[in-house]
């Protein structure tokens, strides 16, 4: 069994690496340094932590405001509040004057569970892909979240950090090195291609597992960049495969299976379904009872699987 | 650093004045009353002496630092960056254009002296605290006077919630190398701001939230000068100017009119404007 920790669990501490090497990181808190474990940059220095209270907007624009002084600056509050709540501060200051910020809120999904609805943003994807010159990075897990963190602070300009709130099984290693703009194929198939980001990558796994006791062999690529894509890699594999399913812990609406609808209609169509929450709020509940409730779990996975399969 | 005399200051007043209205004539669209408004206030921070800068170098990385929260004064900008000389003036006919470097709001990617991209109201007082709590920390490290931050705000852009999530910041970082500057000219798109929103009483607003205020003039150069030398004298809380300014400022038929926030005068207007700013120079 997979060792469970959270990808929020790698955000505070990747920021004390950093700052550790040198790196002039700062994170701008919005009254969740505990959730979000910017309390960690604190503790190791606390002038490099700026608490703005619960105020996201301004969070945004007092990390604009540190950028310009040469500053990598992180912010943090939740998913649901950190992108929705200050868009139009991401959009017509951090990306539209391309500064060195980074956003990188967690609690994103349904997984956040019994919070509830109000708290399980499902659409932060949609909105931080449509934006010009912002990077999107979705890790699968602690060592992923890692990663990314620490490709945000070594390349410029805007990036977005999809992070969550609930363990999740480790599917990369301490010596795994993920780069912006790359997909990786964790398992190799030739029936249908599972194309997965974030938590849903684990669930991805689970679903070729089951798929292969029913003689489906199930390729498995993880988004770790959802923007730039890496279209390379997606089209070679529905060559192979001929059909494909993406998986992600985010509305159906302008999230991966989006993306991955614009690239293959495009390039190469071919059978897309899309498992992902259809254009709906969530709800309360515990994360595997929601990944079970909007089909996010592995059978939902198998499902979508069969069917792309039976459109070839 | 450029320190001018009052006459001076005012001379170069008067020019920017006139290539406002030019170049909003050229556009044939963008904001006259609210840049004319801030003609003074911007005028005195370039040339005044307070602000220091490097008019040879925009990036200088000693300069204090201007943003301009109210981004739909691009021009009352676009004149004070072309008097400093990091813009040619005959560029200011290209405003709004396609292609231009002057867009009908300032971007930072594309215009040497202009800060950070505004535009989106509400946001230029949050920019410039973070700024200056940035100058402030490199300034310990270096064991250094801190730079300073100059913001421009609109009265009616107050009205955003965000400026006062900022406000409190701003106090309780004690970030006194922090001047913010109220162009109070009462005016906003859709008529009065105490009619609009209720907006009234700004210096007691920015008190309450722990900020220093001074009011002044603002159409009055020697009293903007002095307002602004009193401003970076105060310690310990950032400092608030309410700016009381006329609206089209210098221009009969724009002064204190709503309906010109936003519309450029036509050629028979912009002869009127220039011939009444041509009769008080």
């Amino acid at each position: 069994m997979a060792e469970m920790i959270a990808t929020r669990a790698g955000y505070g501490e990747t920021l004390v690496e950093l700052m550790n090497e040198g790196i002039d990181v700062m994170a701008v808190e919005a009254d969740l340094s505990g959730s979000t474990t910017t309390k960690k940059l604190q503790d190791a220095d606390p002038s490099r932590f700026v608490n703005v209270g619960i105020a996201e907007q301004n969070m945004i624009d007092v990390a604009a405001g540190l950028s310009l002084a040469g500053k990598v600056v992180f912010t943090g509050s939740f998913a649901a509040f950190g992108t929705g709540r200050c868009y139009d501060q991401i959009r017509n200051t951090v990306c539209y004057a391309d500064l060195d910020v980074k956003i990188a809120p967690t609690h994103a999904g349904v997984t956040v569970g019994p919070d509830g609805g109000s708290h399980q943003m499902l659409e932060d994807v949609s909105l931080m892909r449509g934006l010009p010159g912002m990077n999107v990075l979705v890790p699968a897990d602690y060592w992923a979240a890692k990663q990314a963190i620490r490709i945000a602070a070594t390349t410029p300009g805007p990036f977005y950090i999809r992070l969550g709130r609930a363990k999740v099984p480790c599917v990369y290693t301490k010596d795994s090195r993920l780069e912006l703009g790359k997909s990786y194929v964790l398992k190799e198939g030739a029936d249908v291609t599972l194309v997965a980001g974030g938590v849903e990558v684990a669930q991805a796994l689970e679903a070729a597992e089951l798929l292969n006791k029913d003689g489906i062999s199930a390729e498995v690529i993880d988004v770790f960049s959802v923007k730039p894509f890496d279209k390379p890699t997606l089209i070679s594999s529905i060559k192979k495969t001929g059909c494909v399913v993406t998986c992600e812990e985010h509305s159906t609406v302008g999230g991966l299976g989006s993306a991955v609808a614009d690239i293959i209609g495009e390039n190469y169509p071919v059978p897309l379904e899309r498992v992902g929450v259809r254009d709906q709020f969530g709800t309360s509940g515990e994360p595997d009872e929601l990944l079970a409730e909007y089909g996010l779990d592995a059978n939902g996975i198998v499902k979508k699987a069969k069917a792309a399969i039976a459109r070839k | 650093m450029i320190v001018e005399s009052t006459v001076e200051i005012e001379a170069r007043a008067h020019r920017m004045r006139v290539e406002i209205i030019k170049m909003l004539n050229k556009a044939g669209s963008g904001h006259p009353g609210g840049s004319l408004s801030a003609v003074e206030i911007l005028a005195s921070l370039y040339f005044g002496g307070v602000m220091q800068y490097n008019e040879n170098d925009p990036q200088d990385p000693s300069r204090d630092r201007f943003i301009l929260s109210k981004g739909h004064a691009a021009p009352v900008l676009y004149a004070a960056l072309a008097e400093v000389g990091y813009i040619p003036v005959e560029e200011l006919a290209s405003l709004r254009k396609l292609h231009s470097r002057l867009q009908g709001h300032p971007d930072s990617k594309k215009v040497p002296g202009v800060e950070v991209s505004t535009g989106s109201l509400g946001q230029g007082l949050s920019i410039s605290a973070g700024l200056a709590l940035a100058l402030k920390l490199d300034a310990e490290q270096e064991q250094s006077e801190p730079r300073r931050v100059f913001t421009l705000l609109g009265d009616g852009e107050i009205e955003e919630g965000q400026v006062w999530e900022a406000a409190m910041f701003a106090a309780h970082y004690d970030l006194d190398n922090l001047v913010a500057i109220v162009d109070n000219n009462n005016l906003q798109i859709d008529g009065d701001v105490r009619d609009v929103a209720g907006l009234i009483d700004i210096s007691a607003k920015f008190k309450a939230f722990g900020w220093q205020t001074i009011e002044v003039d603002g159409n009055d150069v020697s009293a903007v000068l002095t307002a602004l030398k009193a401003a970076v004298l105060l310690e310990d809380a950032p400092v608030c100017i309410v700016a009381h300014t006329v609206k089209g400022k210098g221009v009969s038929f724009m002064e204190n009119q709503a309906g010109w926030h936003g519309k450029a005068p036509n050629d028979e207007q912009t002869a009127q404007a220039l011939a009444e700013l041509e009769g008080v120079e």
